[in-house]
């Protein structure tokens, strides 16, 4: 049996736990907020973005700019977003999964697969598997910059381009709300073909007219896109890396303290059988004296 | 027919304004230009300049610093890099930053020229809209 002074010990180490877990949901808590508003500010402009660019790939052709290109697709890029840090929940394990399903698949299709990494949970998870990812970028789930999207971006657009690979996929956590995050995969390019039958959001397929040409808003909106949407992909992963952190912190502090409450409990009868023991001592004692 | 205009003003700092509007008069990159309802899908480029829009007897200004826009009949959405309006100008950044572009723009061996002309632009088109309040 343990004695009192183990059982102390471990309320001890247990409650300096809590105190730790308790200040990293506060920290998580704090950096959401931050994350979170700008995400929730760039959401509506990458949405027009991608709203406004539909439209105009919808009449536009296909061959008029390189990154519209559907090409006979034999290498697919499949960019992979994780946290560099750890301690927070099923977080990259779920897009882990997500991202090794969508590589399986395209391989089973017989596509070659090539993959970028942007934080060390998954450049960790491939090199552990052996399997080269082309390109790894890490530092950035801390503090998401345009500047770090438009990196990733540039390769992603340059590879595309001088055709080394010929789609590009993006898997990512989308941050749904404090405790839900939704595994994301989203076909960055070519531009997703629209769904037929989807037509409802823009009915007027009508010519657009172009100022100065299509071919210049082309070359300048495509890019563009792709940065934002990465730009996005990142800060939405980081928002919803801050809100699985600070749920899986809630969770440890609770049973922190759910440990103290049964430890404690142990440890009041541990004391009590000693009183005890101690008073049967005593009357042990008295009664062989009077005799 | 529409009757009115639904302008949409996005950057990727935020949304800046939505509201029901008369008529609109933005500056694109081949030159300024007038939307009122029903007009034909149009997109162009825009450069840094000066948005009014017309509601009822009023008139706002914003600041544009270059995206894009896109018309259809019924709406106006502007993707801008960014965008102020009128009173939220913060006239002592501007001028710092004309002061600031202006000197690079003197050292042209050390600074990215392209950049600090546009720098240079931004600034003067902020002071002159702020001035319109």
């Amino acid at each position: 049996m343990a004695t009192l002074r183990d059982i102390k010990k471990r309320i001890k180490a247990v409650q300096n736990t809590q105190k730790i877990t308790k200040a990293m949901k506060m920290v998580s808590a704090a950096k959401l907020r931050k994350v979170q508003n700008r995400m929730l500010d760039l959401r509506p402009y990458a949405d027009k973005m991608h709203d406004v660019l539909m439209s105009l790939a919808k009449g536009a052709d296909r061959e008029s700019h390189p990154l519209l290109a559907f090409r006979p697709r034999k290498t697919v890029e499949v960019v992979v977003v994780t946290s560099d840090r750890g301690l927070c929940g099923a977080f990259n394990t779920n897009i882990l999964k997500a991202a090794q399903k969508t590589i399986d698949g395209y391989t089973k299709d017989g596509f070659h697969v090539s993959i970028s990494t942007v934080g060390k949970k998954a450049r960790d998870y491939f090199k552990r598997r052996g399997v080269a990812a082309r390109n790894s970028w890490i530092g950035i789930s801390g503090n998401v910059s345009f500047t770090n999207a438009q990196e990733i971006a540039d390769d992603v657009k340059e590879n595309f381009m001088n055709e080394t690979i010929d789609e590009v996929v993006v898997v990512y956590n989308a941050f749904k709300s404090m405790v839900a995050q939704t595994v994301t995969v989203a076909q960055l390019l070519p531009l997703a073909p629209i769904e037929e039958g989807k037509e409802g959001a823009a009915p007027e397929t009508a010519d657009f007219i172009y100022e100065p040409s299509m071919e210049a808003i082309f070359d300048r909106l495509i890019p563009r896109n792709v940065d934002i949407q990465i730009y996005r992909a990142l800060l939405e992963s980081s928002a919803a890396e801050e809100a699985a952190r600070m749920s899986a912190m809630e969770n440890a502090t609770k049973s922190c303290s759910e440990m103290v409450g049964k430890l404690t409990l142990q440890f009041n009868k541990a004391r009590q059988a000693s009183i005890t023991g101690e008073l049967m001592d005593i009357v042990g004692g008295v009664e062989a004296l009077k005799g | 027919m529409a009757e009115k205009l639904k302008l949409d003003i996005v950057t990727p700092y935020g949304h800046v304004f939505t509201d029901d509007v008369d008529e609109i008069v933005a500056a694109g990159s081949e030159g300024e230009f007038g939307v009122l309802p029903d007009h034909v899908p149009f997109l162009t480029t825009l450069k840094i300049g000066m948005l009014t829009y017309k509601k009822g007897g009023q008139t706002g200004y914003f600041f544009v610093g270059g995206g894009y826009s896109e018309v259809g009949p019924d709406r106006v959405t502007i993707l801008a890099d960014s965008a102020e309006r009128s009173d939220s100008i913060d006239v002592e950044r501007a001028k710092a930053a004309m002061k600031r572009a202006e000197e690079r723009l003197k050292q042209a061996e050390k600074f990215d020229q392209a950049r600090a002309t546009s720098a240079l632009e931004r600034a003067i088109t902020r002071i002159h809209v702020a001035e319109k309040k």
